[in-house]
């Protein structure tokens, strides 16, 4: 097979095409460019891809660039800044992966004469029928990142490689090292690739829009804090509001964009017994009303056991208001280790 | 015959042997340091000053002129800098000039001189921008992705009546293969060329200053290259450098005649053989015939190159950044191309080693490739 192996610079993504590599496969190492403005190490700096060719020169494979920088700015920064306007806290790593790696790649890559795609995500294709694929959970819980593919499909799948899905990530570092690949003791990367420590979220989206400064008020409606920003508040944020710290525990429970005004309210005020959903996607088969489901709503976070309502999950116990904007990721209800659907908390 | 169909050239055209051989030759003679006191360093400094007093006669200038330096960038870098630090006064470069001179140029807050849709730089909306003010105009005389020419007796008629003070720089490290900068460049006090587009070495290139322009020097040290341009100089390159240039300045008028039939035919070739295909200047006279540059519709560069390579074919499209990224193209932006066009855009450049059969091979090619991408809707 010709397999394409989308390599970042990062050590999972090297390993990944070392493994493919091994398996017999024709490979060809891409890096693709999608940001090009600040960054502390990411998927998209030029270093970045410095390293993803050292790696590929390491492990004997060919290695191009695909500028994707125009997209990445359309389906992903756009929608990140305009989603923090309206009040929502978006993923972009999940609309990366919708528009870019698995849409756009994938696409490329078929045209360009491969007949699959390889990434170094902790996750697993499961076969689930004939020529029915879902995305499994990785084998490192830990690392674990089903959370962000969601959106992939048979079709898809049937086309793409998760060669490290079944490894710790202590696993993929030793063959790292034994392979001499110089990303063996690199840091993993965190957050969004394009927001920096030194100027995070606010200054990223401070350059790109006028920040609006809004009021705090307590469960009976006092001002007791005010913020520089309501765009960067999230519900079910605790900290930075200017609290003493004393008494109960206060949570955002509500974020009023339009009134410039974040509410606070005690951890029972925050819970809900159900969360909306706005575009669904079943990548195998939509859920039947009334089915048990297991339910993500971050990409480390717990799950929660909830029933599927048509358009929203029923929680069996009330559980934290989900952020809006937030990808909700339904995994089956007998394992909890497979991907049945996902969609963007209202 | 090399199995490779080589259409980069403007990117870097292959060494001439005759460089090699009296780089190899210095190198093992000529080790020494050319600034030193003894024998073997006046041995070197002499081989130095030939091959600048060689260079020199190609290009037009005195020997004394000419600036060794690490290639075009440097050339590009020392003088936007160092004449604009030398001379003061405002700073007007032209809107599709190579980074190498907009980044510095942009750095000293230039104001950009607009081009047509030729690529050509407008003579009224430049006549407008010049005042008694501007310190330094640079345009280039071939750009690298168009290979349009600029009228530089033009632009420097347009000078001595509205800027008479100003200091005019040209980077022609494109246009050296295919001019004669003894004529073209003659009105210009300062020209940088580079050695690996005419068939010399990487890592050399110089900045010619007329004697009487005013410099400062960008890189500080031992005052080499009559203090302005510190560091060791390196001899070999220097040969390789002198030995290149001559040898295109004598195969030019038979090589601009060679390499334009070999450019028409590619270029009607594609027209004839892909829908949609743009030449991206309409009137071939005004640019150098090293160089075809046309926007495919419906096609994204990266891939097609992708593709042209599994056919032996190397080309490029625009320009590549450092990380090997394609970027979109400020040069066609600035002509006022259509974005998405230019998402399409390819760049073949021929030089002395370009034969017919790279020609047919690449006509053959790059039809079968767009087919095949247009056929995935890419």
């Amino acid at each position: 097979m010709k397999v394409m192996v989308a390599m970042s610079g990062g050590v999972d993504s090297a390993v990944t095409a070392a493994l493919v590599r091994d398996m017999g496969h024709e490979v060809v190492g891409v890096t693709m460019r999608l940001w090009g403005g600040d960054s502390d190490s990411g998927c998209c700096s030029v270093s970045e891809v410095e390293d993803a060719r050292w790696a590929a020169n390491k492990l004997g494979i060919d290695h191009v660039v695909f500028n994707f920088g125009d997209d990445f700015d359309r389906h992903v920064v756009q929608p990140y800044v305009a989603d923090h306007l309206a009040g929502l806290t978006p993923n972009p790593c999940v609309e990366c992966n919708r528009h870019l790696k698995f849409d756009r790649l994938l696409a490329r890559a078929e045209a360009l004469g491969f007949d699959a795609i390889a990434t170094g995500h902790h996750a697993q294709v499961a076969e689930v029928g004939a020529a029915r694929f879902r995305v499994g959970r990785g084998f490192d819980d830990a690392k674990d990142q089903s959370y962000v593919l969601y959106m992939l499909g048979s079709d898809a799948l049937s086309r793409i490689l998760f060669p490290i899905g079944h490894m710790t990530k202590a696993a993929v570092r030793s063959i790292a090292a034994d392979l001499g690949l110089a990303a063996a003791t690199k840091p993993d990367s965190q957050d969004v690739c394009f927001i920096t420590s030194t100027r995070g979220r606010e200054g990223f989206l401070s350059d790109r829009s006028s920040l609006t400064p809004g009021v705090v008020l307590d469960e009976h409606g006092e001002q007791v804090a005010t913020v520089t920003a309501v765009e960067l508040v999230t519900v079910g944020q605790r900290r930075g509001m200017g609290l003493s710290g004393e008494g109960e525990r206060r949570y955002v429970v509500d974020v009023d964009r339009a009134n410039a005004t974040v509410r606070l309210g005690l951890a029972q005020d925050l819970l809900r017994p159900s969360v909306s959903l706005r575009g669904i996607v079943w990548p195998d088969e939509p859920l039947v009303d009334g089915a048990e489901v297991w339910a993500q709503v971050s990409a480390h976070g717990a799950v929660m056991r909830g029933v599927w309502t048509g358009d929203a999950v029923a929680w069996i116990e009330p559980q934290k208001r989900v952020a809006p904007g937030q990808s909700v990721v339904l995994y089956d209800p007998e394992t909890n280790r497979h991907v049945i659907g996902g969609g963007i908390a209202k | 015959m090399t199995s490779v169909v080589y259409l980069d050239h403007a990117a870097s055209t292959p060494i001439r042997p005759a460089a090699v051989q009296a780089m190899v030759t210095v190198m093992s003679q000529d080790y020494a340091n050319p600034s030193g006191a003894h024998l073997l360093a006046r041995s070197a400094r002499r081989t130095l000053d030939d091959a600048r007093a060689r260079l020199a006669a190609v290009v037009g200038a005195e020997t004394g002129d000419v600036i060794f330096c690490s290639g075009g960038t440097e050339a590009d870098n020392l003088a936007v800098r160092g004449l604009s630090a030398a001379g003061g006064g405002s700073v007007l470069v032209c809107a599709t000039e190579h980074h190498a001179v907009l980044d510095p140029a942009t750095g000293l807050g230039a104001t950009l001189v607009p081009v047509g849709r030729d690529g050509r730089v407008d003579l009224d909306r430049f006549a407008d921008l010049c005042s008694p003010e501007v310190g330094l105009v640079s345009i280039m005389l071939v750009n690298n992705e168009t290979g349009v020419i600029q009228d530089l007796a033009a632009i420097r008629k347009v000078m001595r009546k509205r800027s008479p003070s100003a200091v005019l720089h040209t980077d022609a490290v494109q246009g050296l293969c295919w001019l004669d900068l003894r004529t073209v460049a003659s009105g210009a006090d300062a020209i940088s060329i580079g050695a690996h587009k005419i068939g010399g070495p990487r890592g050399i290139g110089a900045l010619v200053v007329r004697d009487g322009v005013a410099l400062q020097a960008q890189m500080l040290g031992g005052g080499q290259e009559r203090e302005r341009r510190s560091g060791t100089q390196d001899v070999a390159s220097a040969v390789g450098f002198a030995v290149a240039a001559e040898a295109t300045d004598q195969s030019r008028a038979a090589e601009v005649e060679r390499i334009s039939e070999l450019r028409d035919a590619l270029l009607d070739g594609l027209v004839e053989a892909v829908d949609g295909l743009n030449p991206t200047v309409a009137d071939r006279s005004i640019t150098v015939p090293g160089i075809v540059h046309v926007c495919i519709e419906g096609i994204e560069s990266e891939a097609l190159l992708f593709l042209l390579e599994r056919h032996e074919v190397m080309a490029s499209a625009a320009s590549s950044c450092a990380s090997g990224a394609q970027e979109r193209s400020h040069v066609l932006m600035a002509m006022g191309v259509d974005p998405g066009l230019a998402g399409g855009a390819l760049r073949l450049s021929l030089g002395h080693t370009s034969s017919p059969e790279d020609i047919e091979r690449a006509l053959i090619a790059i039809p079968e490739t767009v087919e095949r991408l247009r056929g995935f809707g890419l």
